[in-house]
């Protein structure tokens, strides 16, 4: 408790009421091995009885120094990196880093390509959000959905080990193009996909949109306005479940999002049920996307002209996508050298998780495994 | 918007230009301030994406420090850069945007560049009692502090 106590020192707490009934203010260290923090993540409490005064997060136990190894690394090299990130949406981690370095290098991919990578992303999308889903709703005492959602997350799974050989870190792109042609029925796969899951997305919802016990765990919990996301820099989901309509697939379009039409879905209260709603609506457009894409996969090669040591010339670049956190970003300094000078990743779930103190304050202590749980973080990119 | 940010500050920025489509401006840390507030209050950029450093070791003012800024409104990027010596330190934007308090905090750990009035600057990542700052060119990719890892893990080598 000793060790704990000084993490919080410039918390600004107000000093407890001076009655002896009140006076049972208590420090709890939460983590770093807790099932309820999604990996290893320590949270100190500050409480008085159930009531959270503040929180001050410790994080870094995953810490692997990425940034450091892209240094080290030819660019070519870095790439399969990246996907240890959000180790849960690998293929969107490497999509925003081949997409920077073509931007670095003036290349772009081809149409067969993006929209190779778009179904892939938006795929990886529903398997991201279903983790989520189904952990989400453990924590909060729901265990039957976990299982529903790993079910069907397998046949997503079962769709990238076939097209490329890995489940979870596909690295299944490359800089200039995808590496791999789609495999004989690949489509079919897709298309037997579409109509499996939405009877299944149905049926998370029969057990959890009306149901009253998730109600009264999630409606008002973990408020965030709009304004709060704005400043303190939260995207994705949460942001948009706070009423802001603002997907980056739409804002600054990249690989072939702008060929298809879908909606972005938007809460209102910016509660923790607003923000499932969100995450539900969102797997639908997804398989709206996917659905618009399969039919018409362009004919045509799949990786664009790229010279064999890949030299980008001295400069530098930012280039973010729509992770399924959040803004997902790259920023990249090339010194004309074959590895890069600096690559800086710009984490969404690191970005979110500091909203985690204003959100639990004054609330209660079972109410911050539900937040930690809606933020949707992954500890392998909050700390890199 | 350039335009007339120049006219007000005329040479606290250095240079404003666009590479690849991407506009950013290099300023003088005096103006630094002053001009983010300006960026967040006049020209609606209210969401700071993120803050980050860049070492050059073999110059003079060794780092980089990056702000990219987003306006909604505008639906527009901007990169501010500036540059700050070893042991200098420059006015933290934490006031401006709350988020910045853990990207300051990790480009004070990674490059130990420090920022004034920032409420609680402290390593984030990294735990308290390290020597050395991991992003700086100089410190070497399996290098670690010796010391720590011995007294706070017990063995001989982290790896």
């Amino acid at each position: 408790m000793t060790d704990a106590t000084k993490y919080l020192s410039h918390l600004e707490l107000g000093e407890p009421d001076q009655t002896f009934l009140d006076s049972n203010e208590l420090i709890i260290n939460m983590g770093p091995q807790h099932p309820a923090t999604h990996g290893v993540l320590r949270v100190i409490l500050k409480l008085d009885g159930e009531k959270v005064l503040g929180t001050e997060c410790v994080i870094g136990y995953l810490h692997r120094g990425v940034e450091k190894i892209a240094e080290h690394r030819t660019y070519t090299m870095f790439n399969p990196y990246v996907d240890r990130m959000d180790y849960v949406a690998a293929v969107s981690n490497g999509l925003g880093y081949c997409e920077a370095i073509e931007k670095l290098l003036n290349i772009e991919a081809p149409p067969r390509a993006n929209y190779i990578r778009v179904i892939l992303t938006e795929l990886n999308r529903l398997a991201s959000h279903m983790l989520w889903l189904g952990t989400h709703a453990l924590d909060i005492g729901a265990m039957t959905p976990l299982f529903y959602t790993f079910r069907d997350r397998e046949e997503i799974l079962k769709i990238f080990e076939k097209y490329c050989g890995a489940r979870l870190t596909t690295h299944a792109f490359r800089i200039g193009g995808c590496q791999y042609e789609t495999y004989e029925g690949f489509e079919r796969d897709v298309q037997n996909f579409l109509k499996f899951v939405p009877p299944k997305i149905d049926e998370y919802e029969e057990l959890l949109t009306t149901n009253r016990i998730w109600l009264e765990r999630t409606r008002g919990v973990g408020l965030i306005s709009a304004k709060d996301c704005i400043a303190l820099g939260v995207t994705g989901p949460v942001l948009r479940a706070s009423g802001v309509k603002w997907d980056i697939r739409k804002a600054k379009p990249y690989a072939s999002y702008s060929d298809f039409d879908f909606e972005i879905p938007t809460g209102q209260n910016g509660d923790t049920y607003d923000r499932y709603l969100v995450r539900m609506r969102e797997m639908r457009q997804s398989l709206r996307i996917i659905e618009q894409a399969v039919g018409k996969i362009p004919e045509g090669p799949i990786m664009a002209k790229v010279p064999k040591v890949l030299k980008p010339p001295v400069g530098e670049i930012y280039h973010s996508i729509e992770a399924p956190k959040g803004e997902l970003g790259y920023f990249v300094v090339s010194d004309g050298s074959t590895q890069p000078y600096r690559v800086r990743v710009r984490p969404p779930s690191f970005v979110n998780l500091q909203a985690l103190d204003l959100m639990v304050r004054g609330q209660l202590v079972a109410d911050v495994i539900a937040v930690i749980g809606t933020l949707d973080i992954v500890l392998g990119e909050v700390d890199r | 918007m350039v335009t007339r940010l120049k006219q007000q500050y005329g040479s606290g920025i250095r240079e404003a230009n666009t590479y690849l489509g991407q506009a950013y401006m290099v300023v003088e840390p005096s103006i630094l301030n002053e001009l983010l507030h300006v960026l967040r209050d006049q020209e609606e950029f209210d969401y700071c994406v993120d803050v980050t450093a860049v070492h050059y070791p073999q110059r003079e003012k060794q780092f980089d420090v990056i702000w990219i800024l987003y306006s909604f409104a505008r639906n527009e990027r901007v990169r501010v850069k500036t540059m700050t010596g070893d042991g200098e330190s420059l006015p933290s934007s934490t006031p401006i945007w709350a988020t910045a308090n853990w990207l300051e905090r990790e480009v004070y750990d990674m490059f130990g560049v420090k920022f004034d009035g920032h409420p609680d600057l402290k390593r984030i990542l990294l735990p308290d009692g390290w020597k050395g700052h991991p992003l700086r060119k100089d410190y070497g990719i399996i290098q670690q502090d010796n010391e720590w890892v011995q007294i706070n893990l017990g063995i001989e080598s982290g790896q």
